[in-house]
């Protein structure tokens, strides 16, 4: 369990981690190594080069701009956790984080490390995807903006290109006073989430829903917002009625089958935890749901 | 606390550890932090398929790779040695083939990860560069993946060299259980399928070989519960002597069980630095130890139980399919142990079990922890909640009912241990047991606690298991405590430590008996040149046996003292007293001899005689050898919280009342029962190696094979009874895997009271959440 042999950058700035992406064969970047260094370890990657974004301070930082929270993708995922701004602004992303890994790989982890490799059944994308969040991609070729939803190309596969590299994270904030819920299903105590759910709701002035968001993710590839849910939901009472219908949405994801979850029990765990979540998001936001 | 009559300074005494200074400090020396100058570096090739012919094995491009020294394969190794198969076979009269392996597979590989070919290296990244390059063909066979499979007609044969699968065949027996079942008043039929895991030391498999040509020695630093084991194994294949071979076991980071067996890596590296010259280490990873490191898995049972009207067990009889794995390295314990280990703390008046062991194409499944104890218990417990259910008895009602009465003892079960010896229950009171563990859990106020959850929207359940556990296995084990000019006490013992703390428990004895510190005490085990004879770590048993044999030794030092102090100091040995490694008159601490000049006196000057009376030497060996197994005992009550709707199971309280006999040091039985409870909770929820049908391991990392966790592992609550065995002179029982062998029974109880309303019965194990799922089926709110 020893990695192949590989070069060994540490670049000194972003513009020469850019040249050096553009210019290496078979490179690849490593922030906290919580997933790629065991896949390096196993053979199962193999990177004639790997490129360290620690030597790289610009890369971290959590910063509001605006109605945007904006995450440095070197950002330790326990750094996010801690964070006043985060736990203030956007609390939904600070439950997540509880869960992501264990304490002891999140002080080592990132944000952006995490969203970047896109396990399936990984926390940040769930909560990215539920907040119509924003990757923001460099290389030496320039700069994109690509939404969440756009961002998975198939399983652990992503939009970004040999060259580039995911920089920041790019969060828009809801309004203060939304409703926020975050809940997942593990195998076993602190560990890998089996399924994952996050919801976001905003009440106007009547108590009725003006906005909701629901993420699922482990059924698939990348996480999966409940649209038609959402569209349920905007403009109802809260009620347990409206939550069980926008609920059944998750109940009828395709989802993938895998070792001790086969895609039935997915299914079953995602209208579950939906209803948790958006229970509540709505108990946040203020709203007294009765059964 | 007093022993033998007396009161005691160190036996019964929460000793801190010995052991745990350089651990912390990480100044532990594990076969991995052995260097030698000119080191080597070993990786294996190992099989990709479950069951395949080699064809053709091509290893010239990895050797030319830089770096690499030599890549062996069965034909390099096999003149080395003096015989084909590595002789390991354990004699029992069930087993119709011993199925011995090769140092690497010669043409036929039986499961996936079995060694093929070694690589020896500069470093082991170049080792497992090399790898890639060994160019190899595989002819594909089916593969038995399941035993039930395996032994149906037509199946096809897991290895080429036996007739068919059914390795071994035997009963466990006795009464007459069709009487018994002609006339029960209530008959159960039930199917269970049984999947425990592994071993999952911290520390996997390792070994540092170096054969010195100058004196004509081999010293192989293992990581092995068995020393004298393997090196017996070495002299024997290597066609060495004795006194050539010296295996010693450093620190071991956990055992287990699979570090009892002998792997083919030992040989291997061992014959690879005899052919070359030069000092190999391999040190297994992660990856390996699930793919070649024995395990246990998969067992299928049909059982009936017939008791009378009130519930009084009238017979049980059924048939055990055992999943053998692809050799036999370890006979048929595994499976029988299952088997006698059901009768637990009950009067079972007939019994009838055949078991059926098949060879599959899996890695071979041995005895860890708990070594197939908790299966048999799982059985009977699961078994008595049935019966209760359908009597409409409490649990633990139906459970009193059947244990045996402590004026029952010793009790003759009817069955015979594996060395054909009869199974007795020596000590022990299991209905108080059983009363005291209820009264600590509050079981009789459970309901209530139930019901208040039930109105928060929780749901509770509670279980119970009684389990006994044959401990102390002979034939024997040995210990010398010897002391020198230095005055340092020493014991040299053939036991092995592996972080159960047989260093403390051994010091302490020694200190007792000596009036010393135990800290004062040298304690040297795992070495096969500091120990002519010995055996090891398995079965509990080495406070019963290293334990009573450093005990007797260092009572015969002391008289040695004794003896000569007595002269010297003019007094009668009973009014001399041992203290800080001195020997005085009582009351005057300043008339008296160090241990040193004692030892000097006995060491002998040339031409000058020996204190009168004595012989040479103050030291003392005994082998001790228990006449019979010893049975300790216990009852463990457990609560859970599941959730109907995630199916996520919780277990929020956990109560044991263990009784291992006198205990030496309270707090080692104290982590080695909570120890044992984890894993065992592991056994009930998590762990689960998987294999596909093509006999490929799906669970080879530790994020698909869940162990338990510190933030799973509810707090234990223990508590002791000491029932002393009269089987030896210390009344000591062994609890290395005590605490492994209810738990699985407990947390099934438990999680299907839980779950009454929905009316499941947990069969199979682990309890996976989609199990629990598919038992609730529509059920679930």
């Amino acid at each position: 369990m020893k990695p192949a042999a590989f070069a060994y950058h540490t670049p000194a700035s972003k513009a020469e981690l850019l040249s050096l992406l553009s210019e290496l064969e078979d490179a690849r970047v490593i922030a906290g190594g919580q997933s790629l260094m065991p896949m390096m370890n196993l053979r199962l990657a193999a990177p004639s080069h790997l490129i360290d974004l620690n030597s790289l301070p610009e890369l971290g930082g959590i910063a509001q701009d605006g109605d945007t929270l904006v995450i440095g993708a070197m950002t330790r995922q326990r750094e996010a956790e801690r964070s006043p701004l985060v736990a203030r602004v956007c609390p939904l992303l600070r439950d997540a984080l509880e869960h992501v890994g264990f304490q002891q790989t999140r002080n080592r982890g990132t944000v952006g490390g995490s969203i970047a490799h896109m396990d399936p059944t990984a926390e940040l994308p769930v909560v990215a995807s539920a907040l119509d969040g924003v990757l923001i991609i460099e290389s030496v070729r320039g700069v994109r903006r690509v939404p969440m939803g756009e961002f998975s190309v198939g399983y652990l596969a992503t939009q970004v290109e040999p060259d580039e590299v995911l920089v920041r994270i790019e969060l828009p904030l809801w309004p203060e006073g939304h409703g926020w819920g975050f809940e997942e299903v593990t195998r076993r105590g602190e560990n890998f989430s089996v399924v994952c759910v996050a919801a976001l709701v905003l009440l106007d002035g009547a108590g009725r829903i003006s906005r909701a968001a629901i993420a699922v993710g482990g059924l698939a590839a990348a996480p999966v917002r409940l649209t038609e849910a959402e569209a349920v939901l905007t403009g109802a009472v809260p009620s347990e009625e409206a939550i069980s219908a926008a609920a059944a949405f998750a109940g009828e994801l395709e989802a993938d089958d895998a070792l001790f979850v086969p895609p039935d029990f997915k299914q079953h765990l995602a209208r579950v935890l939906t209803t948790r979540a958006l229970r509540s998001a709505l108990e946040r936001a203020g709203s007294q749901v009765h059964a | 606390m007093t022993v033998l009559g007396q009161a005691t300074k160190w036996i019964g005494h929460p000793v801190p550890r010995l052991e745990d200074g350089a651990l912390l400090r990480g100044q532990g020396r594990f076969v991995d932090d052995i260097e030698l100058p000119g080191l080597l570096h070993g990786a294996f090739l190992r099989s990709p398929l479950a069951h395949a012919r080699i064809t053709s094995l091509d290893v010239s491009a990895a050797e030319a790779l830089p770096g690499v020294r030599r890549v062996l394969t069965y034909a390099d190794l096999r003149p080395l040695l003096t015989c084909d198969r590595i002789p390991l076979a354990m004699p029992s009269g069930a087993i119709r083939f011993d199925v011995d392996p090769f140092v690497l597979a010669k043409d036929e590989v039986c499961h996936v990860g079995e060694p093929i070919a070694l690589v020896v290296a500069e470093s082991r990244h170049v080792a497992e560069d090399a790898l890639a390059l060994i160019e190899i063909e595989l002819d594909a066979l089916p593969a038995v993946v399941d035993p039930r499979l395996g032994l149906a007609p037509g199946a096809p044969q897991a290895r080429t060299d036996c007739p068919d699968n059914l390795v071994a065949k035997m009963s466990a027996a006795y009464g007459d259980v069709e009487s018994a079942f002609a006339s029960a008043a209530h008959v159960i039929a039930e199917e269970f399928h049984i999947h425990k895991g592994g071993g999952h030391s911290i520390e996997p498999r390792g070994i540092v070989a170096r054969f010195d040509g100058g004196d004509d020695l081999m010293t192989v630093w293992d990581s092995t519960q068995m020393p004298h084991q393997a090196k017996r194994v070495l002299v024997r294949t290597l066609g060495l002597f004795e006194h050539q071979v010296r295996v010693i076991a450093p620190d071991v980071g956990g055992g287990f069980g699979p570090k009892f067996v002998f792997h083919p890596e030992e040989l291997a590296v061992a014959a690879a630095a005899l052919l070359l010259k030069a000092p190999v280490k391999w040190i297994e990873d992660r990856f390996e130890n699930f793919m070649s490191t024995v395990q246990e898995r998969d067992q299928y049972w049909s059982v009936e139980v017939a008791s009378d009207a009130e519930g009084r067990l009238l017979g049980i009889r059924g048939r055990l399919v055992h999943d053998h794995g692809a050799y036999t390295p370890y006979g048929v314990a595994l499976p029988y142990n299952s088997a006698t280990n059901l009768l637990g703390p009950y009067v079972l008046p007939t019994y009838k079990l055949d078991i059926e062991l098949c060879l599959t194409n899996l890695i071979p499944s041995t005895p860890t922890r708990g070594a197939g104890r908790p299966q048999g218990t799982f059985i009977m417990e699961r078994m008595l909640d049935r019966l209760a259910g359908r009597l409409g008895l409490d649990r633990a009602e139906i459970r009193r009912r059947n244990l045996i009465g402590p004026a029952q003892m010793p009790y003759d079960t009817g069955l015979k241990t594996r060395d054909g010896g009869a199974m007795i229950y020596d000590s022990g009171d299991y209905v108080a047991c059983q009363a005291r563990a209820l009264e600590i859990a509050g079981w009789a106020g459970f309901e209530e606690r139930r019901a208040a959850a039930r109105r928060e929207g929780r749901w509770l359940g509670i279980g119970l298991s009684n389990y006994v556990e044959g401990s102390g296995r002979g034939p024997f084990e040995s210990a010398a405590v010897r002391i020198g000019p230095s005055g340092k006490v020493v014991v040299t013992t053939g036991a092995a430590a592996q972080g159960q703390g047989t260093v403390t428990m051994l010091a302490q004895l020694a200190a007792e008996a000596l009036g010393v510190k135990p800290q004062d005490v040298t304690v040297i085990a795992g070495d096969t040149a500091a120990s002519p004879l010995g055996l090891g770590a398995f079965a509990s048993r080495q406070a019963v046996t290293a334990g009573n044999a450093a005990h007797l030794a260092a009572h015969e030092v002391r008289e040695k003292i004794l003896h000569v102090a007595s002269a010297w100091l003019e007094a009668e040995p009973d009014d001399l007293d041992l203290a800080d490694g001195r020997v005085h008159v009582k009351g005057v601490p300043g008339h008296g001899r160090s241990f040193g000049e004692i030892a000097s006196a006995l060491a002998g000057l040339p031409g000058l005689a020996l204190p009168k009376g004595t012989a040479p030497g103050l030291a003392a060996a005994v082998d001790f050898r228990p006449p019979a197994m010893t049975y300790c005992n216990g009852t463990h009550v457990a609560e859970v919280e599941v959730d109907p709707e995630t199916c996520v199971v919780k277990v929020t309280r956990y109560v044991v009342v263990h009784d291992c006999g006198r205990l030496i040091n309270p707090m080692m039985v104290d982590g080695q029962i909570i120890g044992g409870v984890v894993h065992g909770i592991g056994s009930a929820l998590y762990e689960w190696m998987v294999y596909g049908e093509d006999g490929q391991p799906l669970t080879c990392t530790y994020a698909d094979y869940l162990l338990s966790t510190a933030d799973v592992a509810p707090r234990i609550e223990l508590h002791h009874m000491e029932s002393p065995t009269p089987l030896n002179p210390l009344g000591v029982k062994g609890a290395g895997e005590s605490g492994t062998i209810a738990a699985l029974a407990v947390i099934a109880s438990a999680v299907e009271d839980a779950l009454r309303p929905f009316d499941i019965t947990v069969r199979d194990l682990p309890m996976t959440q989609a199990r629990l799922y598919g038992l609730l089926g529509g059920a679930r709110p």
